[in-house]
């Protein structure tokens, strides 16, 4: 790395790959690139991991996610079980199992499907009838009238998880930079230099990993991304008699629900709304929705209260599956943003593809579904029939 | 009809039913208008003239001292405005929504939306609190939590009492307890004396509520009560319950047997639903705090939004009362309508006389700055979520970390069912003296709603339960766990 200083103008630091961007995708592809000895600056607005990856629902599922993902999503589980020796902390990591509820005779028939899609991908998920729910889940009220279970999903405290990425990436040597914004970028035919109000970094290589922001990023190098952002809602309980042991999803979305080990049921659902172009807040009345939702499946509830909300940006894709891979119209940029509400689990994954990317040139992981090019007009077409029909 | 014509229909809202809620209240009254008016708790009165329960017929002059006459004034005021006014006691406000505040009624425990067009913050102020070995510890209160055992319900904190801390309510309390017939085992005041005596002069010029505090000293000497300055509170010790109360003064530890203790350091002032308004707020040195920025009149950063007492900076009572007058002429007169011009400025007169005062209190009753380095690494700081000094003392060096926020999200500070009130201004302290910042640098929490726990109670009813959450858009359909 190279650290030159021009008299008079501000700091200049030459690199291999500059990273925009220090949510849990960035930080995961500082970390990897670290891991492979290549010189990386990673440069992050507010505060690593203070976006999306700090405030998100916790949520570590393969189970639900889309087809194409679910390769990414395996090789992401097995990172997280390494977690400890990969970032110096357990996060608060548990497999619990996650468990995916259905409240009609169609969502049971939607479980039953993708249980023998994610066969294919050697995601083990097993049907329980309402009998069978009862007797494993009793807490469960008998609004769900069944479910699909799978042992291994779990999840984690994201407050914690995300930041240690980037601490962890900065012990092996990435240069990181909180508080430093990244306003313009321009491409000198070898170089990309990227400019800070007080920083410059040049680097023939750069991650865009600039989360519900990232297709503007992308746009500044000719590349479209019809994102739009949302904002889901979060709440969380005083804690509570422990209960709850499984990590909750419902079939079609709803509401998802987890107990934490002090005792906190912390509960999504619905969206918030935008208070400027960073910040977000729960929407009352997905709140009071979910609040039903909530005591209505779950008895315990009752006489509980809640003692916070909070919502934050995520990028969303029509398709529902992030933009992952090199850029199509400029050589050395790599894209990994617009993760669709579910990127926490799939992001330490995102970083190892991207890192690979740029030092093999090539990663065995299947990422085609996620090419920035799908954004044609001819694609798009198909992508609304996928929308109204779900994939799950 | 348009929604601008039901807009300009919408009648003034005012949240809090204390001084400067209630005299807000009366001069929109005066000019003709039918507020609402959202409390809390059951009467009106607020925190120093808290009414007692039906049942309880205590006369005033037992209650408030030297204030009776000002309290019953105030309660008068209040029951005349009882069959003028959009009354809401019992009612909690907990959030706010694109023009829509967001109502628990406490007792019933159903929801309710109140749109709003005005609103007067005049929401007050709670205990500021520096933790010690064994706050936690049954027996140990906050001061006002003692006074209000006392005035509410007659009660007592204990036999054998023990106030600690500093501020102008450790010496009214004490005298109240001393005077309702308990035996007051010491005063420990961490301010020194020599403080008090540089201060006196100007404390004397000021308004009369808190002038009092040096008779309520020369009260409480005169029957022999014990009075410590410079003494800083160590630890609250006892089995099950609080049995005797340590304390270091001049280097020397000193202990006391008891089996009630008071504390507290002055006031923090409510500020949650200004920020969840999106006010704008500043540092303010004079009360060592980040409040809502507010204009001469108490008009906040947002258009609408007025504030008034305590909860925009603490200034006592008799401020309060000003603060909540001038914050309706301020209201009335953003609505077109002709005010007292010579009553604005003699109330602004006074509100800049009491400030000033308000310096020469703070002289007298200095913010225990030593605190910070000197409470161990075993104190609990945030007591919901059990987070020690230490363990926010280690985080806070081994991660850098240099705003409330991040300090918030990696220690759990602030993130129990107080959001922070109680433990905010401490481990703000604590963030600042760690990370070698200001404490204005070190930042503040941001509010979340709701204000206050919220039951799932107020839930609809289950009844007409549906699985899903109405979808509104496509991102929706995704799963967000
Ligand atoms: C409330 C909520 C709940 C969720 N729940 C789950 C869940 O349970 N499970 C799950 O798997 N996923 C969940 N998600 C989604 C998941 O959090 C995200 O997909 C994931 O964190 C995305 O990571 P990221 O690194 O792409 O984005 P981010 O964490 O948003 O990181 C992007 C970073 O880029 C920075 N940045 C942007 N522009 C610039 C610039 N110009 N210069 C410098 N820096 C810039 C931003 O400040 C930000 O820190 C949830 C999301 C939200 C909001
Ligand atoms: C416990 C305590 C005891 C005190 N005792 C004395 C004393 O003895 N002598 C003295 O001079 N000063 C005392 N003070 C200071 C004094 O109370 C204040 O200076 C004065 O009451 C300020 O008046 P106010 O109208 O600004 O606020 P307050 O009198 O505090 O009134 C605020 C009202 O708003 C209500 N409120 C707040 N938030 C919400 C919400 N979100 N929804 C609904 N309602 C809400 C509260 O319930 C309260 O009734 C005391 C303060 C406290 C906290």
């Amino acid at each position: 790395m190279t650290d030159i200083h021009t008299p008079g103008s501000k700091r200049t630091l030459g690199t291999d790959v500059v990273i925009v961007g220090g949510g849990i995708v960035g930080a995961s592809a500082a970390l990897a690139l670290r891991q492979k000895g290549i010189a990386v600056v990673l440069l992050e607005r507010d505060v690593c991991g203070s976006r999306s990856s700090g405030i998100n629902y916790g949520g570590v599922r393969r189970q639900g996610r889309l087809a194409a993902q679910l390769p990414l999503s395996q090789r992401a589980h097995h990172i997280w079980a390494r977690l400890p020796e990969l970032i110096g902390i357990d996060g608060e990591y548990v497999r619990s199992g996650h468990l995916k509820l259905g409240v009609c005779a169609a969502d049971m028939a939607s479980l039953e499907n993708y249980a023998q899609m994610a066969a294919r991908y050697d995601l083990p998920l097993e049907i329980l009838d309402q009998q069978q729910l009862r007797r494993r889940f009793p807490w469960i009220s008998q609004r769900a009238i069944g479910g699909s279970y799978c042992a291994e999903d779990g999840h984690a405290n994201p407050r914690l998880v995300s930041p240690a990425f980037a601490h962890a990436a900065g012990r092996l040597g990435a240069q990181i930079f909180d508080q430093t914004p990244v306003s313009r970028i321009e491409h000198d035919g070898q170089r990309f230099i990227v400019d800070c109000p007080q920083l410059q970094v040049r680097a023939p290589l750069l991650i865009n990993c600039a989360g519900a922001w990232g297709h503007r990023i992308a746009a500044w190098f000719d590349e479209q991304v019809p994102l739009q952002v949302s904002c889901p809602n979060m709440t969380v309980t005083e804690p509570l008699p422990l209960f709850m042991d499984a990590s909750i999803g419902i079939e079609g979305g709803s509401i998802y629900a987890r107990q934490v080990s002090r005792g906190n049921c912390v509960i999504g659902g619905g969206q918030g709304y935008t208070t400027s172009d960073t910040t977000a807040r729960p929407g009352r009345e997905a709140v009071l929705e979910l609040m039903k939702v909530a005591s209505g499946l779950f008895p315990a509830l009752a006489s509980a209260h809640l003692i916070r909300f909070w919502s934050g940006i995520e990028g969303n894709i029509p398709d529902r599956n992030p933009v992952v891979g090199p850029s199509h119209t400029t050589p050395g940029l790599f894209h990994g943003f617009g993760f669709c509400g579910a990127g926490f689990q799939i992001g330490p994954a995102v970083g190892e593809v991207l890192a690979e990317l740029i030092d093999d040139g090539h990663t065995p992981t299947p990422i085609d579904a996620f090419a920035i090019n799908r954004f044609s007009t001819a694609s798009s077409t198909l992508m609304s029939t996928t929308i109204v029909s779900g994939d799950e | 009809m348009s929604s601008a014509a039901s807009l300009t229909t919408l009648p003034p809202v005012i949240v809090g039913a204390g001084p400067a809620g209630i005299r807000a209240a009366e001069t929109l009254v005066r000019a003709g208008l039918r507020p609402v008016l959202i409390d809390e708790t059951a009467k009106g009165g607020g925190q120093i003239y808290r009414q007692q329960p039906d049942g309880f017929s205590r006369p005033a002059k037992a209650l408030y001292g030297f204030e009776a006459s000002r309290a019953e004034a105030l309660h008068a005021s209040w029951r005349a405005l009882l069959d003028q006014v959009d009354y809401r006691p019992h009612t909690l406000v907990w959030n706010s929504e694109g023009g829509e505040l967001d109502l628990l009624q406490v007792r019933e425990q159903h929801y309710d939306g109140q749109p709003w067009q005005q609103l007067i913050l005049a929401t007050g102020a709670t205990d500021r609190i520096l933790p010690f070995q064994g706050w936690t510890l049954p027996g140990v209160y906050t001061l006002g939590a003692a006074q209000i055992a006392l005035k509410y319900q007659a009660t007592a904190i204990g036999s054998r009492v023990v106030f600690a801390g500093t501020g102008p309510l450790l010496y009214l309390i004490a005298y109240q307890y001393a005077k309702a017939g308990v035996e007051v085992a010491a005063v420990l005041d961490s301010a020194p004396f020599s403080a008090k005596l540089q201060a006196t002069p100007a404390m004397l010029k000021g308004p009369a509520v808190f002038a009092k505090g040096l008779w309520y000293l020369g009260w409480l000497k005169a029957r022999g009560i014990r009075i410590e300055y410079d003494a800083h509170l160590l630890a609250a010790s006892g089995d099950q319950r609080l049995t005797a109360v340590r304390w270091r003064q001049q280097g020397q530890e000193q202990q006391l047997d008891c089996d009630g203790l008071g504390f507290g350091y002055a006031l923090r002032s409510e500020t949650q639903l200004a920020d969840i308004l999106d006010c704008r707020f500043q540092f303010d040195e004079l009360n060592r705090a980040w409040l809502p920025v507010r204009d001469a009149m108490g008009r906040s950063s947002r258009d609408g939004v007025y504030l008034a007492g305590d909860g925009a900076g603490i200034m006592g009572a008799d401020a309060a009362e000003w603060a909540g007058e001038l914050a309706a002429l301020a209201l009335l007169q953003d609505s077109g309508r002709a005010v007292d011009a010579t009553r604005v400025s003699q109330l602004q007169q006074q509100l800049a006389r009491t400030r000033q005062f308000r310096q020469a209190l703070e002289d007298a009753f200095p913010f225990p700055e030593q605190w910070v380095h000197e409470v161990a690494d075993d104190v609990v700081l945030c007591r919901c979520e059990n987070v020690t000094v230490g363990e926010a003392r280690r985080l806070i060096s081994e991660l850098s970390l240099q705003d409330m926020n991040r300090l918030k999200a990696h220690s759990r500070v602030g993130m129990g069912r107080c959001q922070g009130r109680m433990c905010g201004l401490a481990a703000a302290e604590l963030l600042a003296a760690t990370s070698g910042q200001s404490v204005a640098d070190a930042g503040r929490l941001r509010a979340q709603a709701p204000v206050k726990p919220l039951p799932y109670a107020i839930a609809p009813t289950v009844q007409q339960w549906s699985p899903a959450l109405p979808v509104t858009a496509v991102a929706e359909e995704a799963d967000h766990d």
